[in-house]
């Protein structure tokens, strides 16, 4: 279920992950042999819950963990190897921001420009670009301390792209964010890449982010990719599948009904609110049928599409 | 990666931890008033003169002749003027004794009942007892010492009188029969007090201190916090990251260590003979030779706490075991054995010889050599410790 790109004729590839293991030093197996690959100028997305190994993941194609066995390459070069030529190449912003409270946008700007060796002149000149793409100019030279979450992580953002890399790693960047500034976070990555051609990896378990940033998709789960395709394609993945919400009187002695069908595979229910999870022409009609034979009536009843967040359960969840 | 662009990242890192500093009012009070205190509590607990005043102590005169009275009246006449005793009377020993577990007094001078006997017909020496409370060894020791002192100088005293007529007759002078020969003691420089025994080590230890306990925060702070990622995802090789915390940290401790020896100098008008000179580059030694070894067990430490848990539990002995506050000389003799080990014991030793008698580099030659080996060796070893701790 490896790299299947949809279009990848005209498209080289930036990154390639060949069979990338970690073993922590208490023996914690976090990664179990990973392999995939990200074209020039994707948004690659790696979806899964806490503790799959997606972060673990990502810091080792940062340079800033040692794989335990496997390869994984950028533009070419070797993430253990060439480790120093990498760091100029990528940018890291992560949800543990990286950002010094006591310093002004400027002066953090400034601090990692000049740790990447940028040329004074035409380091200024970026910081005003940068700080302007995000809309915090006006904000140059006030102490990072008094800031917002959301203003804070625009910062950050930035930081990690002083470099202009070529490859920009996000972790989690949306985390504890309002929703106000996580879109607008969303936002700017997304003009980032399309203005700057920036190809960016992106971690998170927010299944609307990947959603609507990522070209494709790798969900992990345990240290595993489980599904690696765009979001369509997860979707139709188990789209053979139907869903039903319904709301019923007397849901009870119904749902024991409902699950001994052939056709349903699952029901849940929250709140007198069922989901009933099944497959086949018959089954909205046996399902309604079995719901009247039992003495309940139907308030109400929808077909519901798949989500990502149901590939997502469906994947991570044992997914009978 | 060029050598000048990797002083100018480490002078980068430095630059933030500095005006991370400069920004917090609060840490610059504390840094400024952190050797104030220390001085001012030293400048309290060892005030100018090293004697003892006030001590109170019980007399008991059993004597049933008049020796016992003379001695006493001696004794008093002596104390009239020095003021170190405040003297009681008992009537008996077991009611000294009993003063002294009570903590009414802390020692006693028992003149036994025969006293005079003895004296007059000479059979023996006569006994006088002193009693000290040696649940407190320091003050035990200074009344023990001062009050054998005098009685033994009374005793040649007295021994002089009885001889004096026979010496005459002779023709010699009868104190150089008592006492044929005393040795003189003279110091190297003119005086020398326990306070100026214990700043040069009081200095080094500031400046040690500061270092070592700062370390944890600039490194494993940033490492909890995550700010470390930014360093270690940069282009930057790691001796940039671990020199430029460590100089923040040296430059911290620099400033504090100057301060607490303006503060010496004026709060205790102590005398340093060195030049100055020689004291900067013994402190800016003391502190590398202790940079490796803080960054090593930081890097060790799995966070913060625990790190500044490790560098406590290895600091604190330490400063007990390096002399500053008694000599080596004075502990057994394994715990010396372990001093020697400790650089600290040499930062401490250069520092006391160059301000104490002013010694210059050269005849520390030793010290020096031992705490460059020591930084050097640490700092070897910290790098690749650094790293793995970091990328775990």
């Amino acid at each position: 279920m490896h790299s299947n790109c949809l279009d990848c004729d005209n498209m080289t590839e930036i990154i390639e992950v060949k069979d990338i293991v970690k073993v922590y030093r208490n023996g914690v197996k976090a990664v179990k042999g990973i392999s995939f690959s990200v074209s020039k100028g994707e948004i690659f997305g790696l979806l899964g819950p806490n503790g799959a190994g997606k972060s673990t993941l990502l810091k080792m194609l940062s340079t800033l963990l040692r794989p335990t066995s496997g390869t994984a390459t950028i533009d070419g070069l070797d993430i253990v190897k060439d480790a120093g030529e990498i760091r100029k190449r990528i940018g890291l912003v992560a949800e543990k921001m990286i950002l010094y409270d006591y310093l002004t946008p400027y002066e953090n700007l400034k601090l990692f420009g000049k740790l990447y060796s940028i040329e004074e002149k035409a380091l200024d000149e970026r910081i005003d670009d940068l700080l302007k793409t995000v809309e915090m100019d006006k904000w140059k030279n006030e102490r990072v301390k008094n800031f917002s979450t959301g203003m804070r992580q625009r910062i950050n953002l930035i930081r990690g792209l002083i470099n202009y890399p070529e490859v920009l790693f996000l972790d989690e960047p949306t985390l504890g964010l309002d929703p106000h500034s996580s879109v607008e976070i969303r936002r700017l990555v997304a003009k980032l890449n399309r203005e700057m051609g920036i190809t960016v990896i992106l971690t998170t378990h927010y299944m609307e982010e990947v959603d609507a940033l990522a070209n494709r998709i790798a969900i992990i789960n345990n240290g595993e990719i489980a599904a690696l395709d765009t979001s369509e394609n997860l979707k139709r993945m188990i789209s053979e599948e139907k869903v039903l919400e319904v709301k019923i009187t007397n849901s009870a002695k119904a749902i024991e009904s409902i699950r001994e069908l052939d056709c349903v595979r699952d029901v849940s229910s929250r709140d007198g609110e069922l989901r009933i999870y099944g497959q086949g022409e018959n089954f909205v009609d046996s399902v309604i049928d079995r719901i009247k034979s039992s003495d309940s009536r139907i308030i109400s009843i929808k077909e519901i599409e798949p989500s990502l967040e149901d590939v997502f359960i469906k994947l991570t969840f044992g997914g009978e | 990666m060029g050598i000048k662009s990797e002083i100018s990242h480490t002078l980068w890192i430095t630059w933030k931890d500095l005006m991370e500093l400069r920004r917090s009012k609060m840490r610059m009070a504390m840094m400024v008033l952190m050797p104030l205190i220390m001085m001012a509590m030293m400048s309290f607990m060892f005030p100018s003169s090293n004697s003892v005043s006030n001590i109170p102590v019980a007399i008991v005169n059993a004597d049933s002749g008049s020796a016992g009275s003379e001695i006493i009246y001696a004794i008093e006449q002596m104390n009239s003027e020095s003021k170190m005793m405040i003297l009681k009377n008992a009537s008996s020993e077991e009611e000294a004794r009993n003063m002294i577990v009570e903590g009414s007094t802390l020692g006693a001078i028992i003149i036994p009942e025969d006293f005079s006997q003895v004296l007059s017909t000479r059979s023996s020496t006569a006994d006088i007892t002193v009693m000290t409370d040696n649940s407190n060894p320091q003050i035990s020791q200074i009344l023990s010492q001062v009050l054998t002192q005098i009685i033994n100088s009374m005793s040649e005293e007295y021994a002089v009188m009885g001889l004096e007529p026979m010496a005459r007759e002779i023709g010699i002078n009868p104190v150089a029969m008592v006492v044929p020969f005393k040795a003189e003691s003279k110091g190297v420089t003119e005086s020398s007090s326990y306070v100026e025994f214990v700043i040069p080590g009081l200095l080094m230890m500031t400046m040690i201190t500061s270092v070592m306990t700062g370390l944890p925060r600039a490194i494993a702070y940033e490492k909890d916090i995550g700010t470390m990622n930014g360093f270690l995802a940069a282009p930057i090789s790691r001796f940039s990251i671990i020199g430029g915390k460590a100089l923040g940290r040296i430059i911290r401790g620099f400033i504090q260590g100057i301060l607490s020896l303006v503060l010496a100098i004026v709060l205790f008008r102590i005398n340093v003979y060195g030049s100055l000179l020689s004291i900067f580059a013994i402190l800016f030694l003391g502190v590398f030779s202790f940079v490796g070894l803080g960054i090593v067990m930081t890097s060790i430490a799995e966070d913060e706490e625990t790190a500044s848990m490790i560098i406590m539990t290895l600091t604190l002995p330490m400063m007990f075991l390096s002399g500053i506050f008694f000599p080596i000389e004075m502990m057994p003799s394994f715990m010396q054995t372990i001093s020697r080990w400790l650089p600290f014991t040499y930062a401490v030793d250069a520092m006391r010889r160059i301000m104490v008698f002013g010694a210059t580099l050269g005849n520390v030659y030793t010290d020096v050599v031992v705490m460059l080996a020591f930084g050097i060796a640490t700092l070897i070893i910290a790098i690749p410790v650094f790293e793995r701790g970091m990328t775990r």
